[in-house]
């Protein structure tokens, strides 16, 4: 089969690669009809994610048709071959205590190198697909086959009669950007901001409205995006143009927003106006710092007294300078994870069959697989206004 | 040598995970693939200016400058690194405004008393050469990577929203889940009446009189 394949550092290739087997009685096959490129598939095209080899499969925002189950997949009884399924980024065994608390991005079982995972974050957390080997070293879905672990728990099942488009973001970062806002704690009334307005941004930026925000606030540099922001009835600031901290005031009558969200994570944008972020890329570039941490820094400087820090974006080591004394004396919540995808998905099917909400409004590029290397550096450059890339395979 | 890697990378898979068999169309080009080399030549000879300084100074014939040649070899490592990164433009214009400085430093030793002023002659042509060769680069990668020149698309019909706004806004209001409440709204939980407040009140023990 054909995918795309992570060589190394911004060397992503469109590979002949042997198709995805049955492994385990759990496994099931499907053939891909749609995939994405996820926005933290650029920290891996950008090698910040250790532990990538030469030779891995990228993609964890896939859907398709089931091909081939394997043997207690099928006895489990909710899947059959041919059925149309969205696969989630997270695998998930559905049995561990994990799993039976809803938190499925940690799962405890999914993991097939968890010894690896557990020297680095103390305990293992879920195996992802085309994530690393930190996260198991399963294959992505950015191929025109992808074998599924756990296919009777990972899986969402979808009806026929609604498109791709429309479905595939059940995946990722619909109910990525719903967990953002849910972990917030978004109640009506409340002032949101929402750093970044990528793809999950948007997401979080529209689960806010659905939540009752009063007021979402969105931020970014880039012209094209805050336009879609806006376009969702979100107050939007240009920190390139002018100063967050001076517009949240004026914006929340020097109250500050209650709820901040991190929709960027550690590849902030680098910019002349706020030294900071100059600073921890010299870091990052002489490897004294994983992270950079300024919109961890502007959130905790500007959220509200009492407020909530929900951190969405990707984070994937140590940041320097980071504010606890400010976020202990303001008395700040922090929440933070991986969705736990499959807790909120059959809710936002549901939402998107009543038309509450349509996720392919973020689809700025639709091209076929094998301009999967062309598009991740279109993405990555920002170039063509681009904001999200679906991919089908031929 | 990328295809012999990943069949390398090959023992860390179970048996039914997808192997590479032929290698296609990459997303890295020539000008990134470029600047890299040009990283490695400035790590290579930042090392080389930082650990043997004398051997330089004595071809150039002027003995006594090696904190100088070490300080450049300092400057032409962290030009190496920024080649090396993503932001590898600015590590090839890093590197055009080094061999200014070189050639500044070049031209104050070409002097007539200089008895090595043949290897400086020979040193400044090089250096020059090679600024030449890293100003073609830099301005390669810049227009790889920069925003085209076309007009930004403007996606403000694109709401998300099938049915309006309206019908969507609030539409799961109330819906957080209890393990996903962070604090009662401060308001509610505490209202200033100057008593304690109800939210704690169920926090205080009766005890019997």
């Amino acid at each position: 089969m054909r995918a795309l394949v992570w060589h190394g550092k911004e060397d992503i290739r469109y590979d002949t690669v042997t198709d995805p087997q049955i492994e385990e009685p759990r496994d099931a096959v499907i053939k891909v009809t749609s995939c994405a490129i996820c926005g933290s598939d650029l920290h891996l095209y950008h090698n910040f994610i250790p532990a990538m080899l030469p030779g891995d499969v990228m993609g964890h925002e896939t859907m398709g048709e089931i091909v081939e189950l394997g043997p207690e997949a099928k006895a489990r009884g909710d899947l059959s071959v041919g059925d149309r399924v969205v696969i989630p980024f997270t695998i998930i065994c559905g049995e561990c205590d994990q799993c039976k608390r809803g938190n499925f991005s940690v799962c405890q079982r999914s993991n097939r190198k968890k010894d690896l995972a557990e020297k680095v974050f103390g305990h293992s957390t879920a195996g992802l697909f085309g994530y690393s080997h930190l996260t198991g070293g399963y294959a992505g879905g950015q191929a025109e086959y992808l074998r599924v672990p756990f296919a009777d728990a990972t899986h969402i099942k979808v009806p026929d009669g609604i498109p791709d488009e429309k479905l595939l973001f059940l995946s990722d970062i619909l109910p990525t950007g719903w967990h953002a806002a849910m972990q917030a704690d978004i109640q009506p009334g409340d002032i949101v901001a929402v750093w970044g307005c990528g793809p999950v941004g948007q997401m979080t930026i529209r689960s806010a409205i659905l939540l009752g925000a009063e007021q979402v606030i969105a931020i970014d540099f880039l012209p094209e995006r805050l336009s879609m922001a806006e376009a969702a009835g979100a107050t939007i600031i240009n920190f390139e143009q002018e100063s967050v901290t001076e517009r949240l005031t004026e914006l929340t009558d020097g109250e500050g927003p209650h709820k901040c969200i991190d929709a960027v994570g550690f590849e902030n944008h680098i910019c002349l106006g706020q030294p900071d972020t100059i600073l921890d890329r010299f870091k990052q570039m002489t490897l004294t710092e994983n992270d950079r941490g300024h919109v961890l820094r502007e959130m905790i400087y500007n959220c509200r007294p009492a407020g909530v820090i929900s951190i969405i974006g990707v984070y994937s080591g140590m940041v320097d300078k980071f504010p606890i004394g400010i976020a202990m004396n303001k008395g700040l919540t922090f929440r933070m994870a991986q969705a736990h995808v499959n807790r909120w998905t059959d809710d936002l099917l549901h939402r998107i069959e009543d038309g509450q909400i349509d996720p392919s409004f973020v689809i700025t590029h639709k091209e076929p697989l094998s301009a999967g290397p062309e598009m991740y550096r279109t993405f990555r450059d920002k170039q063509d206004s681009c904001i999200k890339v679906m991919l089908q395979p031929a | 040598m990328s295809f012999m890697l990943s069949q390398l990378s090959n023992i860390t898979r179970s048996p039914g995970d997808p192997k590479v068999v032929e290698t296609g169309p990459s997303s890295l080009k020539p000008a990134d693939s470029f600047g890299r080399a040009l990283g490695w030549f400035s790590m290579g000879l930042g090392l080389t200016e930082l650990l043997a300084p004398k051997m330089l100074t004595r071809w150039l014939g002027v003995e006594g400058k090696e904190g100088l040649v070490r300080a450049y070899g300092a400057r032409e490592i962290a030009s190496g690194v920024m080649c090396l990164s993503v932001n590898n433009d600015l590590g090839a214009w890093s590197r055009v405004a080094g061999d200014m400085l070189d050639l500044a430093s070049l031209g104050a030793a070409y002097r007539d008393d200089n008895p090595k002023k043949g290897n400086v002659g020979i040193a400044i042509a090089a250096v020059t050469g090679i600024a030449i060769v890293d100003a073609i680069a830099a301005q390669s990668i810049r227009s790889l990577h920069k925003r085209k020149g076309e007009s930004v698309r403007d996606y403000s019909d694109r709401t998300g929203f099938p049915k309006g706004i309206g019908y969507s806004r609030g539409k799961a209001s109330g819906r957080v889940p209890h393990d996903m409440r962070a604090t009662p709204s401060s308001a509610a939980a505490s209202p200033a009446t100057g008593e304690t407040s109800p939210a704690s009140a169920d926090l205080i023990l009766e005890v019997p009189a």
